[in-house]
């Protein structure tokens, strides 16, 4: 099962891994980080398909992505 | 058990970057570090700042780093290069930088056939220093120095450096990607492996120009300025390999042959 983990405070809050998720489970959060900026945070993780669309995007790496057991490997990256 | 698919490659420090959100100097970053890892390269690699936006890059990378004069990096790579042929060097430069006052640097840096990397990063308009119009700033787009919009009636049209590198003779890698639109990451990527490799093997210039986003002063958000990224420049600045080492030369030239 795939599993992603934003890091709050490395986040600036640009939202381009939102528009990024083909599964759109991404949102802004209610409340700031240190910096001052909404972060974004998963809001239903079980549906996560693990294809690092949003890690790919982000362009403050605050994201990473895990896998438990199989893996797919969707595009050659 | 968890295992780890994508996490920061350990080419770039653990710093967060003095960049805007949304900007894709990041992307960009992390692409140029986890080719650097991937090739092996890290531990004999040169990067070379510029001056503009990307002025700090020696914060974020985890390999050696010299900072240049403005539009002096492709000059200062080839002096690196010469004197240590077996390290791997490359520039990072802006529009600014690059197609403005280095013009004369890059281009007999690449007709020179020098082997070093650079990658260029076009977001058609003066970043850091408050967004003035350069030499890639689209027709009518505004700037604060073009308030009314480019007119190239006084300003003339948009350089465009990679079609213009790839009409040099001496042959090169040349590509154009972009880092703005998510499924293009990994083809940006596949464009950095190849200019790297093509510089560890010690074959030819190449030059990676990416399509990029400058959200604070374009005046949009992240996404609106991907969008106009994708709407309204690369229509002008197409993706793709414009030139590979493995082009035939032009005919006409009249090359000494059985000399070798």
């Amino acid at each position: 099962m795939p599993m992603i983990k934003v890091h709050k405070e490395t986040c600036k809050g640009c939202e381009l891994c939102i528009h990024a998720c083909p599964q759109e489970i991404l949102v802004m959060s209610k409340v700031l980080n240190k910096k001052g900026y909404f972060y974004a945070m998963v809001e239903d993780p079980g549906r996560c398909i693990g294809c690092a669309m949003c890690a790919l995007t982000c362009p403050d790496v605050a994201i990473e992505v895990g896998v438990q057991g199989t893996r797919y490997v969707l595009y050659e990256y | 058990m968890i295992e780890t698919i994508f996490s920061r490659p350990e080419s770039l420090r653990e710093v967060s970057t003095h960049y805007c959100p949304g900007c894709t100097h990041g992307i960009t970053h992390r692409l140029i570090a986890e080719v650097l890892d991937e090739l092996g390269l890290r531990e004999r690699t040169v990067g070379v700042a510029p001056v503009g936006c990307a002025v700090l890059a020696y914060n974020y990378f985890n390999c050696d780093f010299a900072e240049a004069a403005h539009g002096r990096a492709p000059a200062m790579a080839t002096g690196i290069k010469r004197c240590r042929p077996n390290l791997i060097v490359f520039t990072y430069q802006g529009d600014g930088d690059l197609a403005s006052i280095g013009t004369a640097e890059i281009f007999h840096a690449a007709n020179r056939g020098e082997k070093f990397t650079v990658i260029f990063v076009n977001n058609a308009i003066y970043g850091m220093t408050g967004g003035q119009m350069a030499p890639t700033t689209m027709p009518n787009q505004k700037a604060t120095t073009c308030p009314f919009g480019r007119d190239v009636e006084t300003a003339g049209y948009p350089v465009r450096v990679c079609e213009v590198l790839s009409k040099i003779t001496t042959p090169s890698y040349i590509a154009r990607v972009t880092a703005a639109v998510p499924k293009e990451i990994p083809r940006a990527k596949d464009a950095l492996r190849k200019a790297f490799q093509y510089q560890a093997e010690n074959r030819c210039f190449s030059l990676v120009e990416f399509v990029s986003t400058c959200p604070t002063n374009w005046g949009m958000n992240p996404l609106k300025a991907c969008e106009w990224a994708v709407s309204d420049m690369m229509p002008y600045y197409p993706l793709g390999e414009f030139k590979t080492p493995d082009d035939p030369l032009p005919a006409g030239l009249n090359l000494i042959e059985g000399d070798e």
